[in-house]
């Protein structure tokens, strides 16, 4: 059997209990949490492989008849582990609003325009080395009901399922020098502006296709395995 | 070499953009014998229904085979609701040497959750073999029912309440 995985600092992921974002209010439980050993159950994961991913799935702009309108860009990098070793044929999935903020969803009511050629959906698995690579257009930020004058910096949702169920973990990319990071709850819901700052992706001339696409790199770090021996062996 | 981990954020409401399958709901294929179905609802702190929640189901089995994905995924509706369609799982090993009863691994991703949060399904069925389940065992008993499907008209039902009277027990996984 697996090792379990190494449990993460607390500091690392948001509180579920953050007065500044208001929905967390009657969605954050009460009761303390029960710790769950890592047994079979929780250091196993599914095992989906190439049948999930449709050829076009990685490139969000070739979905539709013509092109999206936007800022063509590619987002690349790693899904590694804690110890730094490469998440291999792992399940990432993206969606985002279109370049001017409007998401393809029935509740998004926001009078932006819709862009028949963008749906905002994107899957791919990692490759040998733990790489992962979208083409997509730049989001644009958007407006949202939390607090007067309220607006989501520009972002990319992500959905990863690693190797394991204890590896789990949906998050959101940002792109760097958003100057709606001060006030953002979502984004400031990361107590550590150290750990905030993993959230950002970085700008690259280098992965930049010249005359083509600019390029953001991000890198995603799931839990590693824990050396000590397996605290649920049989 | 050690790496930093990156942070959870919420999975917002419009994560039925990117998320459901067509075939998400299904561990195991329609019409698969002895195939079971579990349902229930998603609730929040006010008793009201979640309609924008995602609940995954895992479970580990020896048996798992050709056609077995024991991995499934559904939204939630309007109505909070939510159904998998799965295998019942067997026992497995737990902790030093014990053995664990049939249950499933359960995440909940919802607009205003920063983070996932992991509940299990055992079977109110299963008396004998929940009686030495060794998570069970550390989960208070008052609280317990909260874990347990029931079989009704409909297959199993199990509601997920996020907060309040009866809140679910929610896992530090
Ligand atoms: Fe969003």
């Amino acid at each position: 059997m697996p090792d379990a995985f190494r449990r993460d600092d607390r500091d690392v992921h948001p509180p579920l209990d953050s007065p500044p974002y208001k929905s967390t209010a009657l969605r954050h439980p009460k009761q303390p949490l029960v710790y769950l050993p890592h047994t079979i159950t929780e250091v196993t994961g599914p095992a989906l492989g190439p049948a999930r991913v449709g050829e076009l799935d990685h490139d969000l702009t070739r979905q539709h008849a013509g092109e999206p309108l936007g800022e063509r860009i590619t987002i690349s990098g790693r899904l590694l582990d804690g110890d730094g070793r490469p998440i291999r044929d792992a399940l990432v999935e993206v969606w985002q609003p279109n370049a001017a903020g409007r998401y393809r969803h029935r509740w998004d009511r926001w009078p932006a325009p819709i862009d028949p050629n963008f749906s905002g959906a994107g899957r791919c698995l990692t490759d040998t080395e733990g790489r992962y690579s979208f083409v997509t257009v730049k989001p644009g930020p958007y407006p949202w009901g939390n607090h007067p004058n309220a607006w989501r910096p520009a972002h990319i949702h992500f959905s990863l399922l690693g190797t394991a169920f204890a590896q789990r973990l949906v998050t959101q990319m940002y792109f760097p020098g958003d100057p709606l990071f001060p006030y953002d709850p979502i984004f400031n819901s990361v107590r550590d502006p150290d750990v905030r700052e993993r959230l950002i992706s970085s700008f690259s001339i280098e992965s930049s296709r010249e005359s083509w696409a600019l390029a953001y790199v991000w890198d995603i770090v799931l839990r590693g395995r824990d050396e000590t021996p397996m605290e649920a062996g049989p | 070499m050690s790496a930093p981990l990156t942070p959870s954020q919420t999975v917002g409401p419009y994560l039925a953009l990117g998320l459901p399958w067509e075939d998400g709901p299904y561990a195991a294929a329609a019409g698969a014998p002895g195939a079971i179905r579990i349902s229930g609802r998603v609730l929040d702190g006010s008793g009201d229904p979640i309609p924008d929640a995602l609940v995954e189901t895992w479970q580990s089995s020896p048996e798992i085979g050709v056609g077995f994905r024991a991995f499934a995924r559904c939204p939630s509706d309007d109505d909070g609701r939510w159904f998998v369609f799965t295998l019942r799982p067997g026992p497995v090993p737990g902790p030093a040497g014990t053995t664990q009863a049939p249950h499933l691994d359960v995440s909940v991703f919802a607009r205003g959750m920063l983070h996932r949060v992991v509940t299990r399904i055992y079977f109110a069925d299963e008396a004998d073999a929940n009686a030495t389940d060794p998570v069970l065992a550390s989960v208070p008993p008052d609280r317990r029912e909260t874990l347990l499907a029931r079989l009704g008209n409909d297959g199993h039902r199990f509601d997920i309440r996020i907060q309040g009277l009866d809140e679910t027990v929610f896992f530090d996984v």
